[in-house]
């Protein structure tokens, strides 16, 4: 499409349509490794746009998950490390204290941060690190085939909960965004989903919001979004987000939980 | 050719204070020198001590078995090192809580009233310094005066106004010493 | 530059902010402690980031972190610490990021206690992570040396993108000595070109140990072997005491080392010709140069604070050409100088004897545990 663009550069009258659509400079051409269905190229795309439109390209670090999202240094155009399984937020860390004026953010699923991660993304927290995590939730551990997660509804059968998930000995989900939210170094904490357009028009705000928060030095944001995992659910694409509204969202409700007062300017 | 020393008493009199002074002034005075102290949950209150080693080349162990020389400030410091003095070694130990009689009659032992000295020249906390005085006298590892620059050096800030009193303390203890040295070796 | 009385753990710290440590992250543990609280004073004075992490884990993982920006960083821990280090030092040697560790090594296994030991040596140099890599491993003896050796370790971190660990024991850390300290190195505001700082306008770039194809990853460890090999060739460090007319030879590092020092003073007052051969880098090892004493002598002895690891590296060296003795302690017990010296005359005794005899050596190894 930018190609086409420049050829039709020369000619002398403007072209009588409009570019409203094209893929964004910090998304690499090329195509993804994900499932169809899968909320994960969508969330890359809005990160992105939300880079591009910020104009912190240049100046952004992205830290990558172990999980379905570990190719992520593949998919942006951005300088970026492969963390170790739910390390992202200290890895982050060490890059952000000695590279203070760049933006550094993790993106990392709901194994990663909210099971074995559980005490960097706790910790980075607590020290209100200036960085931005985007925390994808589909209630599994996709790469590895679809086990039990500390996100897994209760009742849901997962290749590791195979008689569903029993409360009495396995917990309940846990809520980590609303556990986040009740710490003073978090500036911003929300939940979204993308199991409609509409709902995925107010994610790509939240990214927004949560990359200005780290660059007017507010404290550590998070943004938490429901995505979809057609493949380890069972489901068809469009059945999946069925499940999202029907099934996840009465266990994770949507909203803000915290906005640092100075985000609402 | 090396020296050991070892400096030991209750957490808080000061023996890892005593051992670097030592130290300080070893290095001061052209010597090699390690200071070694124990470490971890024993510096809670039990008894602390330090090992202090000084030679004319590079110190090989900073620890030893039998120490030359053993400044006990306290009781079980006397029941534990007592018996490992190198035979021909020294003991400096406080008489005013050490009441004991001591078993080896093949080590140098002089009892020195390190409390009340240190009484004498302002506080109890100078019990270390006087018993490093009377070390001192009876074994010169150091000159006095090394001491004395290493108290200067080194005594914390917050303890300036007790410099005066250390340097009572320390010459306080030598003298005392002394005057041990000179009874002795004329009775 | 006049010299300085410094404890082991502090003069770690000192010797690395003179290197130019932009970052140090780390989590109390006895006994290194007093380099962390060291740290903490020191580097927020100079402008430098300190932090102290929520674990281990953490630690390394933000020091992999400021690693990937191309900053000189650090952590310390001791031999718990360290195994909790171990995922992260695997990821740090597989995307090839250079940082310096120290472990002040104590007793074990499992907690074991806060004295000092040399039990890690078999973690720090066979198996200091998941996968094919060596860190370059030093041992300092001294409180100076481990000043010298932690000074050039972030320029060796750098040249090999490597890690390089500083292992010394709870002794050294604990133990003051005199110092002369190196002069303060300025930062350079220079980032290697692999380094991640924003892409700007260049391409981007990519810090990972992840490569899922199969050949691939062969290539990159093919790779990081052949880096491995040069850092063998060149970086190996030792130091020989009396072993020019040695017949007998003492192997210990570290705190051991030193100790073994005072017993070969004393053996050779007892007319013992007795030599030291103190390996200072660990990994690589200074194979060539023990294999050269070997060749010499008509036994060795080695001694270590460990049931006998380094004590295997030797085996191999000496490739019983001459009966090796082997003294262990263990737990935190120091070995003391009259108990290396008198293992030293136990094989001299022991060879004299055999001397002339049917020539089959009654000298043999075993494990002495007391």
């Amino acid at each position: 499409m930018t190609m086409l663009l420049e050829a039709e550069a020369p000619t002398t009258t403007a072209p009588d349509w409009e570019l409203v659509y094209q893929r964004p400079q910090t998304l690499v051409d090329a195509p993804t490794h994900y499932c169809p269905g899968c909320s994960h190229g969508a969330i890359h795309r809005m990160v992105a746009e939300t880079i591009d439109e910020l104009g912190i390209r240049g100046c952004t670090i992205c830290v990558a998950p172990v999980g379905c999202a570990v190719f992520a240094y593949k998919y942006f155009a951005l300088d970026s490390c492969e963390a170790a399984h739910g390390r992202a937020p200290a890895m982050a860390t060490g890059l952000k204290r000695v590279l203070p004026d760049r933006i550094i953010f993790t993106y990392q699923g709901d194994g990663d941060l909210a099971s074995i991660g559980g005490n960097e993304i706790l910790h980075a927290a607590l020290r209100g690190e200036q960085i931005s995590v985007i925390f994808v939730n589909n209630a599994v551990y996709g790469m590895t085939g679809g086990q039990m997660a500390p996100t897994t509804l209760t009742g849901m059968r997962t290749t590791s909960s195979p008689y569903g998930r029993d409360p009495l000995t396995q917990g309940r989900p846990i809520h980590i965004t609303e556990m986040l939210a009740t710490i003073p170094g978090v500036a911003y904490a929300v939940r979204r989903s993308m199991h409609s357009v509409a709902e995925m028009r107010k994610v790509k705000k939240a990214l927004r919001l949560a990359f200005q928060a780290q660059m007017r030095g507010l404290g550590l944001s998070i943004v938490e979004i429901l995505g979809a995992c057609p493949t380890n659910w069972h489901l068809t694409p469009t059945e999946s987000l069925d499940f999202i509204r029907d099934r996840m969202l009465p266990e994770y409700p949507l909203g803000d939980f915290k906005v640092d007062e100075r985000l609402r300017d | 050719m090396e020296t050991s020393i070892i400096i030991s008493g209750f957490g808080g009199q000061g023996a890892l204070f005593a051992g670097q002074l030592l130290a300080y002034a070893a290095m001061d005075s052209g010597k090699e020198v390690t200071w070694i102290p124990s470490y971890g949950p024993e510096m809670r209150g039990g008894t602390a001590h330090c090992t202090v080693v000084i030679g004319d080349e590079q110190i090989g162990a900073p620890l030893v078995r039998n120490p030359d020389c053993v400044i006990a400030m306290n009781l079980p410091s006397v029941d534990k090192y007592e018996s490992l003095i190198k035979a021909g070694g020294r003991l400096v130990y406080d008489s005013t809580l050490i009441k004991r009689a001591l078993r080896r009659d093949d080590i140098a032992a002089t009892s020195v009233p390190a409390h009340d000295i240190a009484l004498r020249c302002g506080s109890q906390q100078l019990v270390n310094i006087a018993m490093l005085g009377a070390l001192i006298a009876l074994c010169p590892l150091v000159e006095l005066s090394a001491i004395e620059q290493a108290l200067r050096t080194h005594l914390p800030q917050r303890h300036a106004e007790l410099l005066r009193p250390n340097i009572l303390a320390l010459h306080a203890g030598a003298a005392y010493a002394e005057e041990r040295k000179v009874a002795s070796s004329q009775g | 530059m006049a010299r300085e009385l410094w404890k082991g753990n502090e003069a770690l710290a000192e010797a690395a902010i003179r290197a130019g440590v932009e970052a140090f992250f780390g989590y109390p543990i006895t006994p290194q402690t007093e380099l962390l609280e060291y740290m903490a004073r020191r580097m927020p004075e100079l402008g430098r980031a300190f932090l102290q992490a929520e674990s281990e884990i953490a630690a390394i993982n933000m020091v992999y972190g400021a690693a990937c920006a191309g900053a000189r960083a650090m952590t310390s821990s001791s031999s718990p610490g360290i195994s909790l280090m171990q995922e992260g030092l695997s990821y740090i040697a597989g995307s090839e990021t250079p940082c310096v560790v120290v472990d002040i090594m104590r007793g074990g296994p499992g907690l074991g206690n806060i004295q000092p030991g040399q039990a890690d040596y078999f973690q720090l140099t066979r198996s200091a992570g998941h996968g094919d890599f060596h860190p370059l491993v030093l041992a300092p003896a001294t409180v100076q040396e481990a000043v010298d050796l932690t000074y050039i370790s972030f320029d060796l971190a750098f040249q090999y993108r490597t890690i390089v660990i500083i292992a010394g024991d709870g002794a050294l850390g604990q133990m003051m000595e005199p110092v002369e300290m190196p002069p303060m190195r300025e930062i350079s505001q220079e980032r290697p070109d692999w380094a991640l700082t924003g892409v700007d306008d260049r391409p981007p770039r990519t810090i990972t140990s992840l490569y899922l194809d199969a050949d691939e990853l062969e290539r990159t460890n093919l790779r990081l072997q052949e880096k491995l090999q040069r850092v063998a060739a060149n970086e190996q460090r030792w130091e020989s005491y009396m072993t020019d007319d040695a017949e007998f030879l003492v192997v210990a590092f570290g705190t051991v080392a030193r100790i073994a020092r005072s017993a070969v003073r004393t053996a050779r007052a007892a007319g013992i010709r007795v030599g030291l051969f103190r390996p200072i880098s660990l990994w690589p090892y200074p194979a060539a140069a023990l294999d050269q004493i070997v060749s010499r002598v008509q036994g060795v002895l080695v001694a270590e604070m460990n049931a006998g690891q380094m004590l295997e590296d030797v085996r191999m060296i000496v490739r019983g050409r001459v009966p090796i003795r082997f003294l262990g302690r263990m737990g935190g017990v120091i070995p003391m100088p009259d108990e290396i010296a008198a293992e030293i005359s136990h094989i001299a005794r022991v060879n004299h004897r055999s001397n002339g005899s049917n020539g089959k050596s009654p000298l043999s190894e075993r494990s002495t545990v007391l």
